[in-house]
């Protein structure tokens, strides 16, 4: 709901660390990789979509773990558990709002290290797309995960267990597409399949996000 | 007016039973208190009342009928303060208290005249993490007064208050069930509900 969903932009702005961590360490690994592999042209050519994937959904997971620890460490995700809202549409919201705080600045940053990666502009636009379509995947499965390890202690190792396996197949369509159009083959299959994998993670996983809060803090 | 009832329940945690064939009824205008020591399930207890767990045996009723487990109109009507606050240290009390209000049933206090209520006057747009614990309890007890909910579900609310708090705290539970409301309280201390009517439950 609207009201939950501006609460947790304004919180984001007021705790910037949150908001810009996952962002510093997608750069990191982006700008990382070509000193690593040299700057062979069409080695980073080559992997260059692959990178700047990777470098999303590892940084994607690092944020997952704030969707809601803090609200369960002071309560409010209990009364978010006894609002008479239904609680599968509170969890969306709050989804959306991680997702515009956290992935949104990642796409508007990618293109610019696409660039540095020698990324030509044929695969830009398909990069992006991916990206706009793919992250909140990533965002939605990952609530998933979040809400049954919140009331975990070491949630986060077992947190990326849960989710790296379902976080693959985005990957992969992903990466396919970015390297389809850069083939100059037509990418729309791919960026069906993504919007497919969108449109099931939207109906399904905040009612199963829901479930696993009650699980997790009844 | 509703009645909160319980019928049969049980809970075990941890491989223990905490509480078994346990039954016991609260009507408007009643203050239900929950004693008992520390770990005899208290807490478990109210979370079973508000909805938020299931008992392993047992019905929770309210107006008669079971609570079951997507019972929005049940939630709509229930206010719950447990151990934490329930409000958010990066928003100023005002801004918890609207938000509160927007996630559930507002009120007909709206938040300024709530903080006035619990002596937070002037400290309303204040950052509630650079208020003080009894200060953030207040904020928490004037989030009951922004919501229409006639079931108040307290776990030990007057922790972190001092004894103008806690005199605070057991005035407004007792304006609450005058007014009409119920209560479900749990507290180290002997509350004074200042005259109303006050059941007792000892879980042992």
């Amino acid at each position: 709901m609207w009201a939950l969903f501006r609460r947790d932009v304004v919180l984001a702005f007021r705790r910037r660390g949150d908001v810009v961590q996952p962002l510093v360490f997608f750069v990191l690994v982006v700008t990382l990789v070509p000193l690593a592999v040299g700057a062979d042209v069409a080695l980073l050519k080559s992997i260059g979509p692959g990178i700047i994937w990777v470098g999303a959904l590892l940084a994607s997971l690092l944020a997952q773990e704030s969707l809601f620890r803090s609200d369960f460490e002071d309560g409010s995700l209990e009364q978010l558990l006894l609002s008479p809202y239904p609680l599968p549409l509170l969890v969306l919201a709050k989804i959306a709002a991680h997702w515009m705080v956290t992935s949104v600045p990642l796409i508007v940053v990618a293109p610019l290290l696409a660039v540095l990666l020698r990324l030509p502009s044929e695969g830009m636009s398909a990069l992006v797309l991916t990206l706009v379509l793919g992250t909140p995947v990533l965002s939605l499965i990952g609530a998933i995960g979040v809400a049954l390890t919140v009331g975990l202690q070491k949630g986060g190792v077992m947190l990326s267990l849960l989710i790296l396996p379902l976080y693959v197949p985005v990957l992969i369509v992903a990466t396919l597409a970015v390297d389809a159009a850069l083939a100059g083959l037509p990418v729309s299959a791919q960026l069906y399949f993504l919007g497919a994998l969108l449109v099931g993670a939207l109906t399904l996983a905040p009612i199963a996000g829901a479930a696993a809060l009650r699980i997790s803090v009844g | 007016m509703c009645s909160l009832a319980a019928s049969a329940l049980a809970c075990e945690r941890d491989d223990r039973v905490l509480f078994r064939d346990l039954a016991f009824a609260v009507n408007a205008g009643e203050v239900l208190f929950v004693e008992g020591r520390n770990g005899s399930g208290k807490t478990t207890l109210l979370h079973i009342l508000a909805g938020m767990r299931r008992p392993d045996e047992g019905d929770v009723l309210w107006c008669g009928r079971a609570v079951g487990r997507f019972d929005s109109e049940f939630r709509a009507q229930v206010a719950f303060v447990g151990h934490t606050n329930g409000v958010k240290s990066d928003l100023s009390a005002q801004e918890n208290l609207r938000v509160a209000r927007a996630l559930s049933v507002p009120g007909v206090l709206h938040p300024d005249a709530a903080l006035e209520r619990v002596g937070l006057a002037g400290f309303e747009d204040v950052e509630t993490r650079r208020l003080s614990a009894g200060q953030r309890r207040r904020v928490a007890l004037a989030r009951l007064l922004v919501v229409a909910a006639p079931l108040w579900i307290l776990d030990e609310p007057f922790s972190s208050l001092d004894r103008h708090g806690t005199a605070l705290m057991e005035e407004t539970v007792a304006w609450h069930v005058r007014e009409g409301g119920l209560a479900v309280v749990t507290a180290h201390h002997e509350a004074d509900f200042r005259g109303a009517a006050v059941r007792r439950v000892v879980l042992s």
